[in-house]
């Protein structure tokens, strides 16, 4: 007793240093151990990245705006702008704005934990990620290039064919972000396990927090495996080995198993946060709660798990035996039953509901049907039969740009707006978040529509130039990427008037509907979110 | 969402006008397997395989159409009908039972219509039964390698065009200067193998796409029901040429083909392809940074 009452006095004199005091410039951001500000660093690190994704999917549709080579000096050049574009997105936009940067800031929140469980590790999964951008934008300015696309096959993707140090930067990103990417699961899994304050049990989780334990969990299994995979490449292109090379006794179809064993994985761990992200803003624009939570957070379960065994109909055309395809085809099938409940849920949540049409509801229900767009053509792709003149064709990049640049990426945009208010303390301007929405929703679906048919018609993926027949889509296509970038340009704009005009954002902006324990702290929350832990009742 | 909507709508109605227009016959040896400007579907079927296809296709096509129009009707009317100054007073229903048991049961049996002729499909596609003869496949940095072991066992270099010496009717990026050539109505047997890196000889309406991949042989089959010719492309990243390396296969009468073969046996004996001289993996990367080393194919640029 004693010992406590001198405590209490000695942290009067201090006068309330622990509360809201945060650390200097330098050891609040560089050394920084707190979930809020590393979310905000990998937000603001995702949005750096951007410029350069974007950027290159501009160039990307100059260049195919028209047949023939204009931008592009050779094959190489492009395979290595094509690489980096989806790397870069994959690796550096996407997933460090839904797991590095909203799961930081709201995971620990909404489960009333006063941080993460390895805040250090926290800090070190951050600056991981850095030095791993750093090293794939060289990589594109050394020598030739990185040019064997984002998937990596050999033998395209060994020495004699991608010689000198920049696809060895290039993997070397991949090792330096898939650690970062290890660590930040680690740290999840044990946030979310231990750290949950009295009364939340598992089920009464919010589905955002759900949908991060099932992505750590894909991560902590997945990543490892491309690690791998990419340690033997790196040792074969330099130390002499052939675990991928035929003429050594290798096999470059194992490494495409390795890689898919990880790859598919990663599709469902950059759109499962968007999931969580979608059914929060859904419930809270409908006034409604979330209709079937627990089918909700057992979807997104069954989606993770049955991700797992689905990764070689990325594989159709590389030799796998009739057999084989015939059980990964029904595998892959038996996703659409989870991803049905999640959209027939989602579309029940706003039934009967008082719907505001703000911009995070806008862009939720934009997720909602362009996910069930890109859903379906999944459906058609998961068939062997059809996925013969489908596979690597632009019908495959309409398919995956619907569910990622407009499933995740929509997400993304749905999670800022919805929790801007309370990261910043600052409200955005609805108006100009209304117009973001609409434009970036005309300009992706104006460029990815096409592709389907440019797909059903034949065009291969991967090709800086095309026959002359493919024109007339393509133009279609680059018309509508330079819409959607400029829409990234408003996004930004919505960024600076929303940090210059400083209008003040309540505690809780949305009302009745936001009942998530992040709405019942100030915006933007103390240094220090919980000076006692919440009861869950 | 009513534009996508309606474009959905107009593709389909669309789709039926083009395949109509392209039912008109074709004289022989013309340029039949083609991508057509604007077209939205997939290219004609010239063969038993892609034909299978194309039902199948047509059957999942309707089917996920159908339920985007489903959910969009949904969305479309939750966005006017529960818009809050219609209804005010949110409802607080968050289950119901029979509701989720059905749209977790409806969708395993849509799957199970699909799968059903799916799986029919792919063991169909596998292999041929009965070959009337077989093609040796071979990708390579960048032209294809064919051989044909039944036919007097030759083997020859189809390289593409280059576009200053495209002739009038031959196709930029699709034209080649030996096609692959095959009896009209025969059931061909391909077996790919690889060389340097991973290509995929892909023919889209001969619905055939396998991978050539250095160390393996993979099978595969095809038959060009009518006379003409189908053209497709590499479809596997290969590296600087990857764009550059178009597939023609020409299906002719057999007793052309037979008069072919004939001809090529004496024409491509061993080592006299015609062609580009094949260079060494070390030589084809230096091409990319050396100008000097640039072959025709590349000098074009």
């Amino acid at each position: 007793m004693a010992h406590a009452a001198h405590d209490t006095h000695a942290h009067d004199n201090h006068g309330h240093d622990d509360h809201n005091h945060a650390p200097g410039f330098v050891s609040r951001w560089f050394f920084s151990t707190n979930h809020k500000d590393i979310g905000t660093l990998y937000i603001i690190f995702s949005v750096v990245a951007a410029f350069l994704g974007v950027g290159l999917s501009v160039l990307m549709r100059m260049e195919l705006q028209q047949p023939g080579l204009q931008i592009f000096a050779n094959g190489q050049m492009w395979n290595a702008m094509v690489s980096a574009h989806g790397l870069v997105m994959v690796f550096f936009v996407v997933m460090p704005a839904l797991i590095g940067g909203f799961g930081n800031w709201f995971v620990p929140i909404m489960i009333g934990a006063p941080d993460m469980a390895f805040p250090r590790l926290n800090n070190i999964s951050f600056w991981l990620i850095v030095p791993a951008f750093m090293l794939l934008g060289a990589s594109m300015f050394v020598g030739q290039g990185a040019g064997a696309g984002w998937t990596i096959y050999p033998p395209l993707s060994d020495s004699a064919y991608q010689s000198g140090p920049s696809m060895d930067m290039a993997l070397f990103a991949l090792h330096l972000a898939g650690a970062s990417s290890i660590l930040g699961a680690a740290n999840f899994i044990t946030t979310i396990f231990n750290m949950r304050a009295p009364g939340m049990t598992l089920h009464k989780m919010p589905l955002f927090v759900w949908a991060m334990l099932v992505t750590a969990f894909l991560l902590l299994l997945s990543v490892p495996v491309l690690g791998g995979a990419i340690t033997m490449l790196i040792t074969d292109r330099n130390f002499g080995t052939a675990f991928f090379k035929p003429e050594g006794g290798g096999d470059p179809v194992l490494f495409q198993h390795l890689f898919w064993f990880f790859g598919h994985p990663e599709v469902y761990i950059m759109i499962l946060p968007a999931f969580g992200i979608v059914s929060h803003v859904l419930s809270t624009f409908s006034r409604k709660p979330i209709f079937g939570y627990l089918g909700m957070a057992y979807a997104m379960v069954a989606i993770g798990v049955v991700g797992f065994v689905v990764w070689a109909h990325h594989m159709f055309t590389s030799g796998i035996s009739v057999d084989t395809r015939a059980y990964f085809m029904a595998a892959t099938m038996i996703i659409a039953v989870p991803t049905g409940i999640k959209i027939f849920s989602w579309i029940a949540t706003m039934w009967g509901g008082s719907i505001q049409f703000k911009t995070p509801m806008l862009f939720a229900i934009g997720f909602v049907f362009l996910f069930t767009v890109g859903g379906v053509t999944g459906v058609k792709l998961a068939n062997a039969g059809v996925d013969v003149i489908l596979h690597n064709t632009y019908y495959v990049i309409a398919h995956f740009h619907y569910v990622l640049s407009l499933g995740a990426v929509f997400g993304i945009y749905a999670g800022f707006y919805y929790w801007i208010g309370k990261m910043s303390g600052y409200q955005y301007p609805e108006l100009w978040g209304k117009i973001h929405f609409w434009l970036t929703f005309i300009g992706v679906n104006l460029t990815f529509f096409p592709m389907h048919f440019l797909g059903a018609q034949g065009m291969p993926r991967r090709y800086p130039d095309y026959p002359d027949a493919f024109a007339g889509w393509n133009l279609v296509a680059s018309l509508g990427a330079y819409i959607s970038a400029a829409s990234f340009l408003v996004f930004i704009y919505v960024v600076f008037l929303t940090f210059v005009r400083k209008e003040k954002a309540a505690a809780n902006p949305w009302g009745e509907g936001a009942t998530t324990l992040e709405w019942q702290v100030s915006s933007p929350p103390p240094f220090h979110t919980f000076d006692e832990l919440p009861r869950i009742r | 969402m009513r534009r996508i909507l309606s474009t959905v709508l107009a593709s389909v109605a669309l789709l039926g006008l083009a395949g109509a227009a392209m039912a008109q016959s074709a004289a022989p040896g013309e340029a039949l397997g083609v991508p057509h400007p604007w077209g939205l579907g997939l290219q004609e079927a010239f063969g038993p395989v892609k034909a299978a296809i194309h039902d199948f296709n047509d059957l999942v096509l309707y089917i996920i159409i159908a339920i985007t129009i489903f959910v969009a009707g949904l969305l479309a009317w939750v966005i006017w009908r529960y818009d809050s100054r219609r209804n005010p007073v949110p409802s607080r229903t968050s289950h119901h039972t029979m509701l989720e048991i059905a749209w977790t049961v409806l969708p395993v049996l849509i799957l199970l219509i699909i799968a059903i002729p799916s799986f029919r499909l792919i063991y169909y596609e596998d292999r041929a039964r009965e070959a009337d003869l077989t093609i040796n496949v071979q990708g390579r940095q960048w032209y294809w390698h064919y051989g044909y072991p039944d036919n007097g066992n030759f083997e020859f270099d189809s390289y593409p065009i280059a576009d200053a010496d495209l002739k009038p009717g031959q196709l930029r990026n699709l034209s080649v200067d030996n096609p692959l050539v095959v009896p009209v109505g025969a059931t061909v047997r391909v077996m790919t193998t690889g060389h340097d890196v991973i290509h995929s000889f892909f023919v889209p309406s001969l619905g055939v796409q396998k991978y050539t991949i250095p160390g393996r042989t993979m099978e595969t089959w095809f038959r060009a029901d009518r006379e003409g010719t189908f053209y497709g492309q590499c479809n596997q990243i290969c590296g600087n040429n990857h764009w550059f390396m178009p597939i023609a296969v020409r299906a002719v009468p057999r007793e052309e083909f037979d008069r072919w073969a004939a001809e090529a046996k004496t024409k491509f004996a061993e080592g006299q392809g015609p062609g580009w001289p094949e260079r060494d993996r070390a030589t084809s990367v230096a091409a990319l940074t050396d100008p000097s080393a640039a072959s025709p194919g590349e000098a074009r640029r």
